[in-house]
């Protein structure tokens, strides 16, 4: 059996369904493809039995999709100004009812997701290898490396994150790519603390004194070593701080310092509609309800996954 | 028995912890020869300083005074790729020394990179032969393992580069009595294969008297006196304190004498 599962190739086992669940269960891998399939296996039954964490990645996936096809979904061009059919409730013709120049919502609700998704996704592209860098390499090397890299990291940190992105953004300009760069300013250092902690328990083990007397340079030690073990925790760590970055960029938007007016970006619209919140009450509710949707998915999920990717779980 | 220039040689080694006002000499003054292919033992109750001396030597603990030295040449504080190359470690805690997001294949091919090694795949399987792990253990995470068999693969990767020297600190300390024998018997059969030499640690008469021909035993950071296997089975020891600690555990080194036999 042992055998014959090393000598073919994994590939032939995945054409038919049935086929494919056993070749995710067989006991024993064939390749290394394979074990790693098996694990992602085993760590998505797991998200799957967690109906709070499934809830969010699914509130996730139409947010994503609701982004990716915006223009087809979408009924009105969402910069039309119509004024005659301004402040107009919610009905068949404009299903989540018009803003203060006559723009359907639900239209403008559409593309704002995907400026949204924008927003967190690129700030945790830029935050996550920066936190991720900075923190093992101080945990690893300890010394005046890590004396020097967790002073500026105090620094950042000794700032509200939202004020701080707010006097980045007052000197670089409004808009939502300076947006970005100061939301990432601001949320590196939590990532990078984290990463320490983590690195700082790793760096005593045993596998890593292995490598160590193995002759691994540093260079090799943290980022072939100690990275992998910080990563499940970073990831949980983004994704929950997801949230965050939604709620500052829509807090940025709301003071007029993020997306500008023009653009549809939830905190922007629930800036305008705050307005005419006594009156019309859908213009600044449903962005403020998305954003809260989108905010709590991304904590579920966080959550969930904080138990899915916890090494020691195995 | 004993060659005439040993391969490994401690003279005047003392290591010491803690801050200049408070230190604390944890192994005081320790020398001892080893030959080549030689299995020499430590023994000595928990915090006498034996594993202490193995983290001297390997290289993870540079802060000593005194010589270490490798066919008569003196170990540099700060250890060479050469001699990583020719001594390795392996561990007590089979569940704490394998990296718990590697497969057994890259744990064992990270060690070929370094060194630069080639034939990886064929390397791999012949050493997991070596071990006693077929080629189904190949693309198993540790955590699909037990502890013998992780204990085999930290032996694994240990023995890939061929070195000629194996430090082992408690090696079957963590495991349960009947993995504890294979495991010996493997540490045993792969000496003389190998033509290693060993350096082993353990609290354990029973294990050292089956591996070791010679050992020292540690008291207070000193190596009291040293002793042959056949000395520990007989229980014939000079200082009153290694005949203490013969007679506490002289029951179970004759249960592993009849073991062996």
């Amino acid at each position: 059996m042992t055998d014959k599962a090393i000598a073919s190739p994994a590939a032939p086992a995945a054409t038919s369904h049935s086929g494919l669940g056993q070749w995710l269960r067989a006991p024993v891998p064939a390749s290394p493809f394979h074990a790693r399939m098996q694990q992602l296996w085993l760590q998505w039954r797991r998200l799957h039995a967690n109906g709070s964490a499934l809830f969010g990645l699914c509130v996730i996936v139409i947010l994503l999709l609701a982004a990716l096809f915006a223009p087809l979904l979408a009924t009105h061009d969402i910069f039309e100004q119509n004024l005659a059919a301004r402040l107009l409730a919610p009905s068949a013709e404009h299903w989540l009812g018009t803003d203060e120049l006559g723009r359907d919502v639900y239209s403008r609700l559409l593309f704002g997701a995907r400026i949204t998704l924008y927003i967190a996704l690129l700030t945790t592209v830029i935050v996550a290898p920066i936190g991720l860098i900075v923190g093992t390499t101080a945990g690893y090397l300890g010394g005046w490396v890590d004396t020097v890299l967790m002073r500026i990291v105090d620094v950042f940190l000794a700032f509200p994150n939202l004020i701080l992105a707010l006097a980045f953004v007052a000197a670089l300009g409004p808009g939502i790519e300076n947006a970005i760069i100061a939301i990432s300013l601001a949320s590196w250092p939590p990532i990078a603390r984290l990463a320490r902690a983590e690195t700082l328990t790793i760096r005593k083990s045993d596998y890593i004194a292995a490598v160590r007397l193995q002759g691994a340079s540093s260079l090799r030690i943290i980022f072939g070593h100690i990275m992998p073990m910080c990563i499940p925790s970073v990831v949980v760590r983004v994704t929950l701080n997801m949230a965050a970055i939604i709620l500052t960029a829509a807090g940025l938007g709301f003071l007029g310092l993020g997306a500008q007016p023009p653009s549809p970006e939830w905190g922007t619209m629930l800036s305008s509609g705050r307005e005419f919140v006594m009156t019309s009450w859908w213009i600044a509710a449903i962005p403020g309800t998305a954003i809260l949707l989108t905010s709590l998915a991304f904590n579920l999920l966080g959550d969930g996954l904080r138990d899915i990717l916890d090494p020691r779980h195995g | 028995m004993k060659p005439s220039r040993p391969l490994i040689e401690a003279i005047g080694l003392s290591i010491s912890f803690g801050p200049q006002h408070a230190r604390n000499r944890v192994v005081d003054d320790v020398s001892f020869r080893i030959g080549k292919g030689e299995a020499y033992g430590l023994i000595g109750e928990s915090g006498c300083g034996k594993s202490t001396i193995l983290r001297a030597l390997s290289g993870l603990n540079g802060e000593y005074e005194g010589a270490l030295t490798l066919n008569d040449r003196e170990l540099p504080k700060k250890r060479d790729k050469e001699f990583f190359r020719r001594a390795q470690m392996v561990f007590q805690d089979p569940f704490g020394s394998l990296h718990p997001r590697k497969i057994v294949e890259k744990v064992l091919s990270e060690p070929l990179k370094i060194h630069g090694f080639d034939r990886h795949s064929e390397r791999i399987a012949e050493t997991l032969d070596a071990v006693g792990l077929g080629p189904s253990f190949r693309y198993r995470y540790p955590h699909e393992l037990s502890g013998g068999q992780r204990q085999r693969v930290a032996i694994a990767r240990a023995l890939i580069i061929e070195p000629d020297i194996l430090l082992l600190d408690e090696p079957t300390s963590a495991l349960d009595v009947s993995v504890q024998a294979e495991i010996l018997n493997l540490l045993k059969r792969l000496r003389i294969e190998r033509n290693l030499t060993y350096l082993m640690v353990s609290h354990d008469l029973a294990v050292i008297a089956h591996i070791c021909e010679r050992a020292g035993m540690m008291h207070r950071g000193r190596i009291i006196e040293e002793l042959t296997a056949g000395q520990i089975r007989k229980s014939e020891a000079r200082e009153d304190y290694t005949r203490e600690f013969l007679q506490a555990s002289v029951e179970a080194v004759a249960r592993d004498a009849e073991v062996v036999a």
